[in-house]
């Protein structure tokens, strides 16, 4: 047997560095429908408990809306379960191809092509149409699937300094030989909830002839004064050259992603993109289900106005009891630490308090910049809120970090 | 000599890390498996060294070894007759 005693112990001891290192991941287990409380068993063994959810990524809160499930039933009933096929064989049926229309409309693009997820369009994407005689100028704190993305791609890659705008033009110029010269970015980055500068990477773009690329994975459905995105939110619609974002967000919450822009892209996209061309074509209940998202985000801004008060709310109140959060608009708000053993203390106790949410620490968060990275939702109602902040006010208490400096807080428990 | 090696480190200061983080780096601090310069990131310091000492550097000789200190960079260089 080649899996034999000396293999077990070889992968025994890496799993052991990592419990070690403190990077060992673990599972809660949820049993009820995804929503602002749920109830959740954690430890393990341990009876269910029920919580407010503040770390889903389920921004509008449709990931278990009435509409939604309703509009997912009569996908499976009219189109069955699964296609058994990749998209280009026997794999696309009317409602992918209208799913694909409605994005680009919403979006304000030219076309859209489906993926199975987003980490799948962006791990296609870069290859599809770009090769060594191009450059890839990524922002160093892009997602993790754009890094992966951007290994599969034989164009030179580069990277400037987190939203400096300095330090992208210096970039710009230095490659300014390259054919293709492709700017990256998040729209909202996940970790610290601020928004990429599209109106100045967008003058950048045009007056060095770069193209312009943006996951806004964290802003489709609610950034923006209608939802559209960061690019509606900086008034550059239509000057995107490629979109890439998830359904697996606030637009439902299942699963697929696209990439949406350029029609040459897309069908690039189309033609040479191996996670589109290899990959099994999205559900049709998860199609029918996006197709009604995009129609109820289209009619009516209600929900991402929701979520918007609920992100002033929860700004506010944070800042007011004493906490230190990153500045910025969006409804991620990490509550800073710095110290990576008190973002799990406070998290631990977050959760004996009826609060659900994660603490980050390096190496997910550059060191010394440990949080509780927080999330809100329209599905919440000012009484979760209310009680969250409560319990949040009472842990900052337990530790006394409130009104304090981030030297002080980082004199008190290290960094 | 230690005149090329100041620039490579200045440029590298400069280049990779944040003003606002308080790391000192000298020349033999390491610099890719140290973290301070990602894979993404060498191409900069490739083109930079190739531009500043009009030289072409071969992939080949574009090796995390050979860029992961000041003082690994400035052996490199030596390499293309650079003084």
């Amino acid at each position: 047997m080649a899996f034999g005693k000396k293999e077990r112990e070889h992968l025994t001891n890496e799993l052991k560095g990592i419990v070690n290192d403190g990077i060992f991941k673990e599972e809660r287990i949820i049993c009820a429908p995804q929503n602002s409380e749920i109830d959740v068993i954690f430890p393990a063994g341990t009876d269910e408990k029920k919580v407010i959810n503040m770390c889903a990524n389920n921004y509008l809160g449709l990931s278990s809306h009435p509409d939604v499930v309703e509009a997912a039933r009569k996908g499976l009933d009219h189109r069955g379960y699964g296609m058994s096929s990749v998209r280009f064989i026997c794999g696309t049926q009317d409602i992918h191809k209208e799913l694909e229309d409605k994005l680009t409309k919403f979006l304000g693009t030219e076309d859209t092509i489906l993926f199975p997820s987003c980490m799948d369009a962006n791990a296609g994407v870069f290859e599809s149409f770009m090769t060594e005689e191009d450059v890839m100028i990524a922002d160093r704190l892009v997602h993790a699937s754009i890094v992966d993305g951007m290994r599969l791609c034989k164009a030179m890659t580069d990277t400037y300094k987190h939203s400096n705008m300095d330090h992208l033009e210096k970039k710009l110029i230095l490659h300014e030989d390259k054919r293709l010269k492709l700017i990256i970015t998040d729209g909202s980055f996940s970790m610290d909830g601020d928004l990429a500068k599209l109106d100045k990477i967008v003058e950048l773009a045009e007056k060095y002839n770069a193209l312009v690329f943006v996951d806004d994975s964290h802003s489709s459905g609610f950034i923006g004064k209608t939802g559209r995105g960061t690019h509606e939110h900086f008034d550059v619609v239509g000057k995107i050259d490629i979109i890439t974002t998830t359904l697996g967000k606030a637009l439902g919450g299942a699963s697929g992603g696209c990439v949406s822009g350029r029609k040459e892209i897309v069908e690039m996209c189309r033609q040479k993109a191996r996670p589109y061309l290899f990959s099994n074509s999205i559900a049709p209940v998860i199609v029918a289900a996006s197709n009604k998202v995009i129609d109820m985000v289209s009619e009516s801004t209600e929900r991402r106005d929701k979520l918007e008060d609920n992100t002033k709310f929860w700004r506010k109140g944070l800042t007011e009891a004493g906490f230190i959060i990153k500045d910025g608009e969006t409804p991620i708000v990490p509550v800073m630490l710095f110290n990576a053993k008190l973002s799990q203390d406070f998290a631990k106790d977050l959760y004996s308090e009826g609060i659900y949410a994660i603490g980050f620490f390096f190496p997910v968060v550059a060191k010394g910049q440990a949080r509780i990275r927080t999330q809100l939702s329209a599905a919440h109602d000012m009484e979760h809120l209310e009680k969250a902040l409560a319990a949040f006010i009472k842990i900052g208490k337990k530790y006394d970090i409130l009104n304090k400096t981030k030297e002080e807080i980082i004199a008190k428990y290290g960094n | 000599m230690s005149e090329i090696k100041d620039v490579v480190l200045e440029y590298i200061k400069e280049e990779y890390l944040d003003e606002d983080e308080d790391m000192d780096i000298n020349f033999d601090t390491p610099l890719i498996s140290g973290g301070i310069v990602d894979s993404f990131s060498m191409v900069s310091l490739k083109r930079f060294l190739e531009t500043k000492y009009k030289i072409q550097i071969p992939d080949g000789k574009a090796t995390p070894e050979a860029f992961d200190s000041v003082t690994n960079i400035f052996q490199l260089l030596k390499d293309f007759n650079v003084k």
